[in-house]
Order: structure tokens, then C-alpha cells, then sequence
């Protein structure tokens, strides 16, 4: 390998001389997190600082009877015992509902449960102490008496009137219910030749994240204000929830995010435990560290997928898809997730499922229950893996009963590239795809005739290879469409300001934060481009409330697309203030110069008229050398929010190659390919390695990642020896490739990456195996993850 | 020195460090809470995701499945210390350049444990760099690109065209 210095450039229209925009560019600051000198939340220390521990229910659901805390108040080293009654009286309990979601319901959900616990792993008490050790010591001497209440497990019974409802408050176990028909799928399925129908299971998992959660939150009576230090993807939005629990004013709260450990979308909710490490530092006035163990994190991380979906698709012998239906069933913990709910992901299987397809006779129905086990809620690629894969995976089968092709099916349903904009069966608004452009890309990118090739020639040899597919659409840049309609104070828009230092450099604070996916080289990329100078001369501010403009933070692939085009119209803005005052500095018309690497330069000739640097000490050290009148003005602020479509979608297909042992039921991964199209790609390399990541990520769904429970609740293997992430050596090399259809909400045209990979990997993957097995009869494998057990059944091998 | 504490004396990047510690204190705490080495990273505890991984008398250990007292006498290095005496100069920069880390939570236990298999010479095979580092647990990569970067180093030590 071939470290590639930089890519040549996919696109030249945003070309300005010296441009980093298409350019692999690598991140500013990086030094920091090889050497070991990066600054995690778990590296937070401060004066006075205490730790916490929680005293976890054992149970999945159980009437709290009493809480002794006396012993544990005179442990070593313990500053304070505090229950959830104590607490309470220091922050409210929060309601996980949003209106544009109807019918929606929770109930209320408390920072440390007051008298009955409703999963297991539920926080029932917090133990203060000088040392997280000593913290966790106390814990073991707080005597609680639990009265253990039925539990609620098995979603399909959820709803029988038998089952115990789990809050008697809101009425049954039903968090949300959404049915969704378009055109006509009763005729549809009568016009069909051929009818496949399924159910897909998809396991519950979580993100494990390699930085466990982690919080320090710091109340100073003293200015009245609460900082807290936070691996969040969301300052703002987490501000705001502060202040509305806590009782304060928003700006009496700053939310610091400095470098994060992983979040992939775990990292963007209200967890009860942080939410009372804040409150614990009102309550105690000093600050309090509180970091999840890896036990703590496989039981209050959120979980996500846990979909059952009975599926069915109608095709016509030429391959014509005639009608789609899913019937969706989903457990979502005890709560619906504050804020942002635990509705979206099954609202978002109902909008993607038949993808970027034509036909639009379509019925869905989603149901999502309550249930006792941990909360449930929006992980990398929400909905989409499970949509794609029902979707994808429905195709397939549809193609081998017909005898045809897995990507002729798809050639001939997929919308026609030129035939956008358009919209998806569920009516989802489609500006641009190239869904076709993209498979063929994949098409000779992987040699798939060649492979099938292969695949023949050691089938005969008794060696079972499969190839399996997945076309995708993923949602990025979501407008306020996603949240804000429902009420939610979470940013659709995002502000960047760009500030011109006395030196010439220039600084770009901005909204969105970093988790590590290079959020901070796109925007320096897009600032240093637009305003004319070299990206040395920029620095990134990020990841602070106090000091960033307004912004929604990192999630649903929004950072690059979102915070990168105000990036880029800051540092438009900035140029154009600057070229003013050195307008005024060379007696020359501001419109006939340009800033090209950090100087003032005609712009017909690039002829060097004056320096950033000179321009800079003239306004802020000799201003009384300017013209009367003339006031530079050398900080510019530019805000950006999608208008014209509620969401960027994006789109690509993805192929595995992988190899079926049959004798012992073990998967080995031969090769992975990808072929996505974002738009205009600022970063290739930075694009590239979010779709690998996020492969990979998919990946796991299908083989390994699993939350197993049992019928009582309890998580039977919430740790990282039992729970199976995946690892270098069963991974593939993962090859990707780019179509570039920039969408024209925005000028920089750039689409969210970060979820492509996750959101097509399970069900290709699936697809794969799928194919390497139909010779040997199998029954098709639709039950995720797709451990060698469950393969050996398929082949009816045990 | 009692039941539950224990005197150690041990040399930590080059300083020797004497400490009463925690008879039941991990290396890799004992090495970010009293040394304020936060470079070792703790991701599982339970000896899986090797983001605590440092080297004990010249070999990669997990420093959350040793105990502080465990090291009376030894040498410890630590990411901060073979960082700043230069010997993984080349892995880093190849890390930054390939983009072989996004959080960088996982990068010092990785850099550490490649570090062990290029040391000795030699152009490993991105099955046996695959290998090497499948006790390294990194959610951002897809280990794509961190394979990358160390075959790139290997071959460059090896008097490759960098």
C-alpha cells in the first residue's frame, strides 16, 4: 500500500486557487491523539473534584420497598449517599414525545428512579466519594429491598391484554403506532407472478463506543454557572436540557465537548446517570466525574435495531417489483428516549423501505412497545440497515424464485437516474440519485462477471462463495423536518464565524463538533478555501457552547454538509470584509482583488498587492491610518440550514464477497465494496474512512453484536468477551468508489457520508451468505446476526 | 506497607517512580490517576479492547489486567514515553497521513502493539498485521486503514521507496 498523498480532485467548479475542497487533506491536530496527549472527558480532573457511582436494580422491573443508605455514608472516603426522591428535588423528570410523531407516549422518566426500577441496570441510588474505587465501595453497602413486578420482555406480547402494563399512567404498553398505504398493493400483489414473504429479525445492539460515557459537571455558586464536560455530539441541544431540568437559564450553562472516544449516535441522548452526575454538582456544589464502566455501558448505553419485520414483495417474471408490505414490530426499553424519542427508528423503516425504487404500491404498518429492558434509541444509520435490508433482501429472494439476476432485478426497478427529482414508495422526496451510475460503477469495480465465475468454478470443489448485494438512500443534512417540527429545541441550522487574527490566520468557530470522523479538517478545509488561505493558518473552534454559534452538533451525517457550507460562506464573508478595508488601504475597488494563500492579489493577474498580515496590523494597531470613516470589520458570521429539501439523500449500493465454511458455520469475509455518492466530496480520504468504519459497523450487525436477554430481562452477556465486536482479523479489505451528484440546496453541494456504510453492510452481507448457500437448499437465513449456529440450522446441519 | 497498601518502586518512561499504592489498583489506573499518564486509555477493563495497552520490561501487557503492585522494579513505557523518545515517529505520522484514526481512543494501544511486530524487521502481510492488532478493538476505522499504515512503515524500515 501506497499511503496517497492526495487524491486527484473529483470536482473542479468550487475550484479557487489554492482549494482544499475535493482534496484528502489530512486532519489538523492529529499529533495530539497519537502521542497520547489528547483530552478525553475521562481525563477531566478539577479542584475538588468527586466521583460517582450508581447503585444499579438488579432486576428488570421492581417496586423499590427500601433504601438504607446509613452504612454506606460512613465508608471510606464517601462524601455523599443520595436517592432518587433526594435528587428530585434538584431536577425534574423529563417526557421522551414529539408532536410531529402522533400518538406518540411515554412516561415521565427520573434521573435516579424513586420508587420502582424499570429495567435492569436502572440507576436506584448515587454513592459521592473521593475516589471512583470508594464510590463503587459505598455502593455495595446501600441495602435495598426490591419487590421484584412481572417484566415485560417478549415485544409480541406487549400489547395482549394479559401483559402487565408497564406504565399504568399512559394506558398500555403502545409507545407509537404508524400505518402508511400508498397506491395500490392489494392489486399489486394480484399482478404478481411470484410472492416472496419473510419475517426479518434483527437483533438488539449498541455502539460500544471505545470512551465509555463520561461527564464532569461543575456548579459554581459562586458565578451561578454550571460547566459541564461532555463526550455529547450535541452541546447546544444538551445546554438546553440542562437548564430546563436544572432550573437555570440557558446561558448560565456551557457545555464542553473536547475530543470524544466514539459516538456513532450513542453519544447524542439524555442519559438519567449524567443527568444526575449535573445534579449531584448543584446538590453538592463542587464538581462531580462520573465515566460508565464497560458493565454500566451494555446496560444504559442506548440499545438499538431489536426489529421484527413480517415482509412480503410481489415481482412479475421480467423482474417487475408489483408491490411491497412490511409489518413491523419493535421494543424500545421502558422510556421513550429524551429528546430526541424512541419513535424515529421505526418511523424511519416505514419512509425507507422500498428505497430508490419505482414501484409505490405500499403498505407498512410499525409498532413500537415497551417493554422492560434497557432504553432503546437512534444508533448510526437509524432505521435505515433494517429498511435496506428488508428491502434488499426481499429483492434477492424475489430474483432467485424468478431465476434472475440480482443486479438485473435491480436495473430494472431502480429510478432512473435522469428521471429525479422523484420519491421513494413511502413518498420520501428524492432531489437526485444515481443509483444506476453507482452500480455500474460497482458492476466493474468489483468484476462481477468475474467473480461469478469463480463462484462457479469452487462451488464444484465444494467451496460455498457468495455475492450479495444492497442498493441504499440514506438521509443527511436533515432540515428542522427531522426535530424541530416536533418541538424539540435540537439545531437544524448551524452558524460558523470566521475571525481574522492580528496576524493574518484566521480562527472558524463553529457549531458542530468533533467525534473523531474530521469534522474540524472539513470545516478548516472550507474556510481556509473560501477565504484564501492555507490551512495552517486556520484554527478550528469547536465543542464549546460559549464560544461556537448556535448549532444542532454532529449527528445524522449533517457536520460536513451543514456546518461546512456556513464554513463556507463565513469565510466568503470574512474575504469580502477584508477586501473592503484593503480596498481602502490601496485605494483600489475591492471587486478587482482577491486573498490567494494568505495575500491580497489582483484578481485578474494575482499580482501581490498587500499581506494578510500587513492588512491585519493596519486595522488593529494603526486604524488611525485609515480613511475617515472606514471601519474594518474583521469577524463574519454565516448561518446555513437545507431549505428547499427536507434531506439530502444520498445514495450508493454496496457488494460482499464472502465464503460459507459448511461443515462448522463460520462466515469468512473476502472482500467489501462500496460505490457511494455525497455530493460534492470535500475530503475523499475523510469520506472513504467513514464508509469503511461504518461497513464495518454493519458488519457486526450481521455476524456478531447481539444483546442477549433472557425471558426475566436480564442481559446475559453485557460485556465485551461475551458480546463479539468486530475485530481486524475477521474483517475485509473494503474498496470504494464515488459517483458525485452535489445537491443544490447549498453551494458547497456536499452530502453527509457517515452513515452509507452501516446503513447497506447487514443486509449484503445477508444477501451473501444467502447466495453462497442456495445450492445446498438452504432455508434463507433472515435473522440477524447470523451466528454459525444459525447457519448450521439453515443447512440443517444440527 | 499493610493488607491493602503496597510500597512499589518502579521506573515509569525513563523516571522512577516511588508510590504506596492500592494493593487492588490496576497498572493502567495507577498510571492516569497518580501519574497522570492519560495516554493509556481505559475502554473495557476486562482485558478485551487493549486501549490500555503499555509495555512492561519490553513487552505490550494490558495495564487494566495487571496490578500496579504487580510492577515493583519493573520498567513501564507508555505511549507518552515512546512517543517522545522518537521510536514511533514513523507509525504516527503514517497513522495521521492514512487518516488510521478517528476518535484516537484506540491509536496509543494500537501504535504500541504494532510497534512490537515491526520491531523486529521484516514486511509483514496485511494477514499477519491483521492479526497482530486483533486484540485491539477500534469502532472508527474498520482497521482498513490502520493495516495500511503499519504495511506502509514496514515496508519504509524495510528501505522501501519511503
Amino acid at each position: 500500500m501506497k499511503i496517497v498523498e492526495d487524491s486527484p480532485s473529483l470536482l473542479t467548479a468550487l475550484d479557487r486557487p489554492n482549494s482544499y475542497i475535493g482534496r484528502s487533506v489530512p486532519r489538523p491536530n492529529l499529533a495530539r491523539l497519537t502521542q497520547g496527549r489528547a483530552q478525553y472527558v475521562s481525563d477531566v480532573v478539577l479542584p475538588r473534584m468527586a466521583h460517582v457511582a450508581f447503585v444499579r436494580s438488579p432486576h428488570a422491573h421492581a417496586r423499590i420497598a427500601s433504601l438504607d443508605t446509613a452504612a454506606a455514608k460512613k465508608a471510606p472516603g464517601v462524601i455523599a449517599v443520595v436517592t432518587g426522591a433526594e435528587l428530585a428535588t434538584v431536577i425534574t423528570p423529563w417526557v421522551g414525545v414529539l408532536t410531529h410523531l402522533k400518538g406518540l407516549k411515554s412516561a415521565p422518566q427520573s434521573a435516579i428512579a424513586v420508587d420502582r426500577a424499570c429495567w435492569a441496570g436502572e440507576a436506584v441510588c448515587a454513592v459521592v466519594a473521593r475516589s471512583r474505587a470508594e464510590a463503587e465501595d459505598g455502593c455495595e453497602r446501600v441495602a435495598v429491598d426490591y419487590e421484584e413486578l412481572p417484566a415485560v420482555t417478549d415485544p409480541e406480547t406487549a400489547l395482549d391484554p394479559q401483559t402487565p402494563v408497564i406504565h399504568p399512567s399512559i394506558g398500555d404498553n403502545l409507545c407509537f403506532e404508524r400505518v402508511h398505504t400508498a397506491g395500490d398493493p392489494d392489486k399489486g400483489f394480484a399482478e404478481a407472478d411470484a410472492v416472496v414473504e419473510t419475517t426479518f429479525m434483527f437483533g438488539r445492539h449498541t455502539g460500544v463506543t471505545n470512551e465509555p460515557r463520561a461527564i464532569v459537571a461543575d456548579w459554581n455558586p459562586g458565578d451561578a454557572r454550571l460547566t459541564v464536560y461532555q463526550g455529547t455530539q450535541a452541546p447546544h441541544m444538551m445546554q438546553n436540557l440542562f437548564a430546563k431540568h436544572l432550573s437555570l437559564e440557558e446561558h448560565q450553562v456551557r457545555v464542553i465537548t473536547k475530543d470524544v472516544g466514539g459516538s456513532f449516535g450513542i453519544k447524542v441522548h439524555t442519559y438519567a446517570d449524567e443527568m444526575a452526575t449535573v445534579a449531584l454538582s448543584k446538590l453538592l456544589k463542587r464538581p462531580v466525574k462520573f465515566v460508565a464502566d464497560r458493565i454500566e455501558s451494555f446496560v444504559t448505553d442506548i440499545h438499538a435495531r431489536d426489529h421484527r419485520i413480517k415482509a412480503k414483495i410481489g415481482v412479475k417474471n421480467d423482474g417487475t417489483i408489483t408491490a411491497w408490505e412490511i409489518d413491523d414490530l419493535t421494543g424500545i426499553g421502558p422510556y421513550s428516549v429524551y429528546p430526541r424519542t424512541s419513535g424515529i427508528e421505526a418511523n424511519q423503516v416505514v419512509n425507507l423501505t422500498g428505497g430508490p425504487y419505482t414501484c409505490g404500491n405500499y403498505r407498512a404498518r410499525a409498532r413500537v412497545v415497551f417493554q422492560n429492558k434497557n432504553v432503546m434509541c437512534q444508533y448510526r444509520a437509524v432505521g435505515h440497515p433494517i429498511a435496506t435490508a428488508v428491502t434488499e433482501g426481499l429483492i434477492e429472494l424475489a430474483a432467485a424464485k424468478i431465476g434472475m439476476d440480482p443486479l438485473e432485478i435491480r436495473r430494472r426497478n431502480l429510478i432512473a437516474d435522469d428521471a429525479h427529482p422523484s420519491q421513494g414508495p413511502s413518498g420520501i422526496k428524492f432531489e437526485a440519485l444515481s443509483n444506476h451510475e453507482a452500480m455500474a460503477h460497482l458492476d466493474s469495480m468489483m468484476n462481477y462477471a468475474g467473480l461469478r465465475a469463480e463462484q462457479e468454478q469452487l462451488r464444484n470443489k465444494g467451496i460455498y462463495r457468495g455475492i450479495g448485494f444492497a442498493s441504499f438512500v440514506e438521509v443527511t443534512n436533515p432540515s428542522a423536518a427531522f426535530y424541530g417540527v416536533g418541538g424539540a429545541r435540537i439545531s437544524a441550522q448551524d452558524g460558523a464565524t470566521a475571525r481574522l487574527d492580528a496576524t493574518g490566520a484566521i480562527f472558524c468557530h463553529t457549531g458542530v463538533s468533533e467525534q473523531g470522523q474530521g469534522a474540524e479538517a472539513v470545516i478548516a478545509q472550507c474556510v481556509a478555501t473560501s477565504f484564501g488561505v492555507s490551512m495552517d493558518r486556520v484554527r478550528v473552534i469547536m465543542g464549546d457552547t460559549d464560544n461556537t454559534p448556535y448549532g444542532g452538533g454532529t449527528w445524522a451525517s449533517r457536520a460536513a454538509g451543514i456546518g461546512g457550507e456556513a464554513a463556507w460562506q463565513a469565510g466568503k464573508a470574512l474575504r469580502q470584509n477584508v477586501l473592503a478595508v484593503a480596498g481602502s488601504i490601496l485605494q483600489a475597488k475591492p471587486d478587482t482583488m482577491d486573498i490567494r494563500d494568505g495575500i491580497v492579489v489582483d484578481r485578474d493577474t494575482g499580482k501581490e498587492r498587500i499581506g494578510l498580515d500587513e492588512v491585519a496590523r493596519i486595522c488593529y494597531f494603526r486604524p488611525d491610518t485609515l480613511p475617515a470613516g472606514v471601519q474594518a470589520e474583521l469577524v463574519a458570521t454565516r448561518h446555513y440550514v437545507p431549505r428547499a429539501w427536507a434531506f439530502a439523500f444520498t445514495n450508493g449500493i454496496q457488494a460482499s464477497y464472502l465464503e460459507v465454511d459448511t461443515d462448522s458455520g463460520f462466515v469468512k469475509l473476502l472482500k467489501h465494496w462500496c460505490v457511494e455518492d455525497c455530493g460534492t466530496v470535500i475530503n475523499p480520504q475523510l469520506v472513504d474512512e467513514q464508509v469503511r468504519g461504518g461497513v464495518v459497523q454493519g458488519i457486526g450487525a450481521a455476524l456478531f453484536e447481539h444483546c442477549l436477554y433472557d425471558n426475566r430481562g436480564q442481559l446475559l452477556n453485557g460485556n465485551m468477551a461475551d458480546y463479539l465486536v468486530p475485530m481486524a482479523a475477521e474483517m475485509p479489505d473494503i474498496e470504494v468508489g464515488h459517483v458525485v451528484t452535489p445537491t443544490g440546496d447549498s453551494e458547497l453541494g456536499a452530502k453527509g457520508a457517515g452513515e452509507a456504510g452501516t446503513a447497506g453492510a447487514p443486509g449484503c452481507v445477508m444477501n451473501a451468505i444467502n447466495d453462497a448457500l442456495r445450492p445446498l437448499s438452504a432455508a434463507p437465513l433472515t435473522d440477524m446476526p447470523f451466528t454459525p449456529d444459525k447457519i448450521l440450522r439453515a443447512l440443517g446441519k444440527v | 506497607m499493610s493488607e491493602t497498601r503496597c510500597d512499589i518502586t518502579l521506573t515509569v518512561n525513563g523516571e522512577t517512580v516511588a508510590e504506596t499504592v492500592d494493593a487492588r489498583k490496576t497498572l493502567v489506573d495507577f498510571l492516569r490517576d497518580d501519574l497522570v499518564l492519560t495516554g493509556s486509555h481505559v475502554g473495557c477493563e476486562h482485558g478485551v479492547c487493549g486501549a490500555c495497552t503499555v509495555r512492561v520490561d519490553g513487552v505490550i501487557v494490558r495495564g487494566c489486567l495487571m496490578l500496579a503492585a504487580q510492577c515493583d522494579g519493573a520498567n513501564v513505557e507508555t505511549v507518552e514515553g515512546v512517543s517522545d523518545a522518537g521510536e514511533i515517529a514513523d507509525l504516527q505520522k503514517a497513522f495521521e497521513q492514512r487518516n488510521a484514526l478517528q476518535c484516537g481512543f484506540c491509536t496509543p494501544g494500537m501504535l504500541l502493539t504494532a510497534q512490537e511486530l515491526l520491531r523486529d524487521g521484516g514486511v509483514p502481510s496485511r494477514e499477519q498485521i491483521r492479526e497482530q492488532i486483533s486484540g485491539n478493538y477500534c469502532r472508527c476505522t474498520g482497521y482498513h486503514a490502520i493495516v495500511d499504515a503499519i504495511e506502509s512503515v514496514a515496508e519504509a524500515r524495510a528501505g522501501g521507496k519511503r
